[in-house]
């Protein structure tokens, strides 16, 4: 009730001052050009004075000419009328009448401005600026303005009268914030301890430090800030940021992390299929992914290239063409070496080693040994703020989406089509469902196949995130691995744990201990983990399975 | 005793050994020494070098043969001990520069660059000859051990095992890239001047390198071919065969692994302990995956279970590469990975077995 | 689902730390009274809920050779890796002789203990000769140490020879075991289960893939080595069993439904019901 009354009187009064600017505003049309005027001085002082005139009168048409003398655009003639040179610096543009004229012909000279200057002039841009009509520039705005702890009295008012009229909650907000710093000067001890709570109900990092200073002690062990309960405020405030850092520091490491973990499983889920299936390892799988990536490259550079208008929908189009440049990379690796080897499974882990060894060096002759840039289409670029400080970018968002619809589309065609039922069938015991009439030979073309396509489609997802190299599927693979012997073979959810539970770890332990120790305390884990469960999280259970 | 030297060789293999041996160890330090530098027969120092350190290769490959060929154990972490053996040996040189370093500390270079003020508690001791040839041995050997306890205390076998000593490797790699460490991170250690006051730069030292790395790779021969012909030997082609079978029999098939897999790694680790002084520089890089692999296949194109057939691995492999990297080095990838796909598919015995029928020994007992 | 089991094998009162059992005396003496060689005794094994043993008591006497049928499923294999120490029951107690609690051995101390154990397929050590088999199995100090230096006696080489003329396999002595006959190798793998010098043999179905004469053989060859060692056969031949078995037991869903001899068997109305009217 209490705020409710304050707003409406705020209302009232603000009210009254946007429409005494009104009619002042209209007095001050000349008074506005004289002061304008003055920018051009050739004293500081005297530019400074004309700034915080501007500030008073608040007009934001003066905007463009504020910004001149910041970029240092601003010319002033022998007469000191001021000129606005545009961005290509062939135009000027008289400052006050707007009136285009030819650059030459005049003495020119630019406004000196100092840094003093420039500290003076950006809040009241800001200031200026909060009454644009772009939500954009106002919240750039209102940021500016938070950033300082001193205002003027204009721009105070100014944010009060933002305040008001805001109808976006996040500017709003900042302005909110900004005048709590400020309040935090202030005499009254009830604005200012709704001011420090205001802040620790932000919790924004920025305005930590502003807190901190309240609870700094003198040497003598006395504050310099004598109120008990303005210090105990803040100590609150400041644990309420301290709280809400950490959880946007742990969203953001498991949003990282599950989109890392994406990744690991789409490499890993066909490598679960090959490795449950023939019992061989590929070790050129990592490959698989590499030249995923690097078809992204080339559907990217025809689109670049032939259909430049197109260019926001190349990765739907690169996410098949991976998919079968892959699967049929693996069919054809498959029948012509790994076909010869099926009782032989270490030994085929040697041959795929030395296929991908192959593979490595020709795309390295075909692309070069640089490392390539796959750029974003428009629609992954960026991200969206949940929190002040947890941007998730759609790039890694979709990242995640799209792993969820590959599994789902594995899932169902091992669960639901009768290839996935025959590839079951020869997971589980290949002689009988050979003598069932099962064609192992071709289930095992089409398994790999698709092993290496789902591949291909983790290499699409990771040219998204990373530049795209030849080596890139090697720093994969490992990982892949572990994944494969954690998880299971067999089963999809084991994967799926598996993969996500890795890379979750993964971005949990970096900050902890470093990235490298990190990785050695996952090895450790998982070979102390298979100590208790060697067939991984989740096995396939029965009489046979352990031979 | 006379009994065990017939059983480990017939006569004519024991001559053709020797005459292998010495030619080794005593035919190339002549054609070094005794021709002009103009003569056809005089082998230059480098060559020298080279062969010193293909060596150190073929004793690598001996020792990963005995796990994989015989006791079908597949490591590819191999490169791992080899590299710690490296390390303590790369450790010794490097206190050993005293302060003849860039920068005139008693302290390595790199830690001066690190702004270290002392030594970390890991490097003392290592100054000392004895000690550090103590660790050549016991870092590699411990390390096996303990990772050998816990894999093959649950059972981890076949690929499993393999992938995870891929990973160790990697892990450690990881480990060893980073300045903190205190193993010169990226760049490793180098810069050696001297060993027991014998200057690295001399080709003399090299030449006396070369022989004793000879030397080394004759003696753990003998070993290894004293080993596969004993019951024990017998025992661990049993393992490869059939684990259960052994362990029904009465044998403790966990224990034979792990002696097998120890003694392969001490052994790798010596191995890389001779490299270090020839090559001049040991870094983490070592431990990458493919260089285990790639010992790896040193021993399938050979010929795994034999033992001839590494050593004969490492050299043709090493020869082909020190030839294609200076010749065609774009092409040494598709060579290598050519090689890894037919020697599997098309000569599962390696070049032992065109070579000659593989002889199959019978059990001989006392008559 | 394997952790929960874990889990409750640790707090299950009957069951100790492992660390705080005491170790078994290594080689006690067997020690036989009553002339019963083993005690199975309220032996219970589930896997996920699925009881593959449930209170399951047996006895065998010292020198009889026992044949162990029943229907797939029924719990013989299960039986069999309770003894030889591969699965630890939940429940119960095995005993050989009167003083060896196998529960607490790892599976070669029970071998060394002296139980053998046949495999339903044959494994023989396939790359190495007939002999270098029989010498693996023989009965003799099995460390890493001793194995690299040890080569065989004059006696060790008599015993090889011995059970070589004892399975015919003479003329194949320096053959690899790979390339002998299934038959062969079935009696190599009795011959390395001899070589231990067992009390107690288990041999799971032995005539598996066998031709009529080859099962004779068999048969022959486990009557004879009877009362030396005893026998236990698990087969589903019933004319195998029937021209070799004195003492039949049948197992049915994890307990004995049924023991006595072949005739009492057969006209037993449950084990008619159960097993041998499938047939």
């Amino acid at each position: 009730m209490y705020f409710q009354r304050k707003n409406r009187i705020g209302i009232i009064l603000c009210g009254i001052f946007v429409f005494s600017i009104l009619i002042v505003s209209r007095a001050w049309g000349n008074e506005l050009d004289e002061v304008i005027g003055h920018l051009g001085s050739k004293k500081i002082k005297e530019i400074k004075q004309a700034i915080q005139d501007i500030a008073r009168m608040d007009q934001p048409q003066v905007l463009p000419t504020l910004f001149a003398l910041k970029d240092r655009h601003l010319r002033v003639d022998e007469q000191g009328q001021l000129f606005i040179l545009s961005d290509d610096e062939t135009t000027l543009i008289n400052a006050i009448t707007k009136e285009k004229v030819s650059a030459e012909d005049r003495q020119l000279r630019i406004p000196r401005i100092n840094n003093s200057v420039r500290r003076l002039l950006s809040p009241v841009i800001a200031q200026l600026q909060l009454q644009s009509d772009d939500p954009s520039i106002r919240l750039e705005a209102a940021k500016e303005l938070s950033r300082k702890g001193k205002l003027t009295e204009d721009a105070v008012l100014a944010i009060r009268v933002g305040i008001h009229k805001e109808q976006n909650r996040k500017i709003k907000n900042i302005l909110h914030l900004a005048l709590a710093r400020i309040d935090l000067a202030s005499g009254d001890m009830d604005q200012r301890i709704r001011a420090i709570e205001r802040i620790g109900e932000a919790g924004n990092l920025q305005f930590k430090s502003v807190l901190e200073k309240i609870l700094i002690q003198n040497e003598d062990a006395s504050y310099p800030e004598p109120e008990e309960r303005i210090r105990q405020a803040a100590k609150k405030a400041i644990a309420a940021i301290n709280l809400k850092q950490t959880i946007v520091t742990q969203a953001g490491n498991l949003f990282y992390g599950l989109s890392l973990g994406s990744v690991l499983l789409l490499t890993a889920l066909g490598l679960a299929i090959t490795f449950g299936l023939m019992g061989v390892i590929n070790m050129a799988h990592g490959e698989m992914l590499m030249l995923g990536a690097y078809s992204t490259y080339v559907i990217q550079n025809i689109f670049n290239t032939y259909l430049p208008n197109y260019f926001d929908w190349y990765p739907l189009f690169a996410i098949p063409v991976a998919f079968f440049v892959t699967a049929i990379v693996g069919i054809i690796l498959e029948r012509t070496v790994i076909r010869h080897l099926y009782t032989r499974p270490l030994e085929t882990l040697l041959a795929t080693w030395g296929v991908s060894l192959i593979i490595i060096q020709t795309v390295r002759l075909i692309f070069g040994a640089q490392n390539v840039e796959v750029a974003n289409p428009n629609w992954l670029s960026g991200g969206i703020e949940v929190m002040p400080g947890l941007v998730l970018t759609y790039n890694r968002i979709a990242i995640i989406i799209f792993a969820v619809l590959v599994v789902f589309l594995v899932w169902y065609i091992l669960q639901r089509t009768r290839l996935g039922l025959q590839v079951r069938a020869v997971t589980q015991n290949r002689s009988m469902a050979a003598s069932m009439g099962i064609s192992t030979a071709k289930i095992d073309m089409w398994a790999f196949g698709l092993g290496s396509g789902v591949a291909g489609l983790g290499g699409v997802a990771l040219s998204q995130l990373t530049n795209v190299g030849p080596e890139l599927g090697q720093l994969y693979i490992i990982d892949s691995f572990m994944v494969v012997v954690l998880g299971g073979v067999g089963k999809i959810i084991g994967t799926v744990v598996g993969a996500l539970g890795l890379g979750i770890a993964n971005k949990f332990l970096e900050p902890v201990s470093g990235a490298v120790l990190g990785k050695i305390f996952i090895l450790i884990f998982i070979i102390l983990f298979i100590q208790k469960f060697p067939q991984g999280i989740f096995s396939l259970k029965g009489r046979d399975v352990e031979n | 005793m006379k009994q065990r030297i017939h059983e480990m060789h017939t006569p004519k293999g024991w001559g053709l050994m020797g005459l292998m041996g010495s030619i080794m160890i005593i035919a190339v330090p002549l054609l070094n020494i005794l021709p002009s530098s103009e003569s056809f027969f005089y082998i230059p120092d480098y060559l020298v070098t080279l062969f010193g350190k293909i060596l150190c290769y073929a004793l690598v490959a001996l020792a990963l043969d005995l796990v994989w060929g015989y006791t079908g154990i597949l490591s590819l972490g191999h490169g791992l001990f080899f590299a710690l053996g490296g390390y303590a040996m790369g450790m010794h040189l490097m206190r050993n520069i005293g302060t003849e370093g860039v920068y005139k500390s008693a302290l390595p270079d790199f830690m001066v660059f690190l702004d270290w003020k002392e030594l970390p508690w890991y490097w003392h001791g290592f100054d000392k000859f004895p000690f550090a040839m103590l660790m050549v041995i016991l870092v590699p050997g411990v390390l096996a051990w303990v990772f050998g306890f816990f894999a093959f205390r649950s059972r981890i076998k076949g690929v499993y095992f393999a992938i995870v000593t891929q990973a160790l490797t990697f892990a450690a790699m990881l480990l060893f890239f980073r300045n903190n460490t205190g193993f010169g991170g990226n760049n490793g250690l180098t810069d050696f001047k001297r060993i027991l006051g014998f200057s690295l730069q001399d080709p003399s030292t090299k030449l006396g390198l070369y022989v004793l790395t000879g030397l080394v790779l004759i003696i753990f021969y003998i070993f290894a071919r004293f080993i596969v012909t004993s019951k024990l030997g017998r025992i661990i082609r049993a393992i490869r065969d059939a684990e259960n079978r052994v362990i029904f029999s009465g044998y403790d098939a966990f224990k034979f692994k792990l002696f097998i897999w120890t003694l392969s790694a001490v052994v790798c680790g010596i191995a890389g302990a001779l490299y270090v002084p020839q090559v001049g520089i040991i870094n983490p890089s070592e431990m990458q995956p493919s260089n285990s692999i790639e010992i790896v296949i040193w021993v399938a194109i050979g010929g795994r279970g034999t033992l001839l057939g590494p050593i004969l691995g490492a050299i043709v492999v090493n020869g082909a590469k020190s030839w294609f990297t200076v010749a065609y080095p774009e092409f040494w990838l598709y060579f290598l990975g050519g090689l890894f796909v037919l020697v599997t598919v098309f000569l599962p015995r390696g070049l032992i077995g065109i070579l000659s029928q593989k002889n199959k020994e019978p059990l001989r007992g006392r008559t | 689902m394997a952790a929960l089991n874990y889990i409750r094998n640790i707090l299950r009162r009957d069951r100790v730390f492992e660390f705080m059992i005491p170790k078994p005396v290594k080689n006690p003496k067997l020690r036989i009274g009553q002339g019963c060689l083993l005690y199975v005794e309220g032996v219970t094994v589930s896997f996920d809920g699925f009881k593959a043993l449930d209170d399951l008591n047996l006895y065998i006497d010292d020198g009889e050779l026992r044949c162990i049928i029943g229907p797939n499923g029924a719990g013989k294999t299960t039986l069999m890796d309770v003894i030889t120490g591969k699965t630890l029951p939940e429940e119960g107690s095995v005993l050989f002789g009167q003083n060896i609690d196998l529960l607490k051995m790892k599976e070669q101390e029970i071998v060394e203990a002296g139980i053998g154990r046949k495999f339903q397929r044959p494994t023989v050590f396939q790359e190495l000769t007939v002999m270098e088999n029989l010498e693996l199995a023989m009965h003799t100090d099995k460390k890493v140490w001793h194995s690299l230096f040890t080569y065989l006696s004059e006696k060790q080489l008599e015993r090889i020879e011995e059970i070589l003329e004892f399975l015919a396999l003479q003329d194949h002595r320096h053959q690899t075991a790979g390339l002998l006959s299934h038959g062969q190798k079935q009696w190599l793998e009795i011959g390395m289960l001899l070589m231990q010098n067992p009390k107690l043999l288990f041999l799971d179905e032995p005539v598996a893939g066998m031709t009529p004469h080859e099962i004779e053989r068999t048969g022959e060859l486990l009557s004879s080595m009877v009362p030396e060692h005893t026998v236990v056969v698990i087969d589903h031949d019933m004319d195998f069993i029937r021209s070799i078995a004195k003492r039949v037991t049948v197992l049915h869903e994890g307990h004995v439904l049924a023991e006595g001899s072949m005739k009492d068997i057969q006209s037993n109305p449950q084990v008619i019901e159960v097993y041998l009217g499938e047939e």
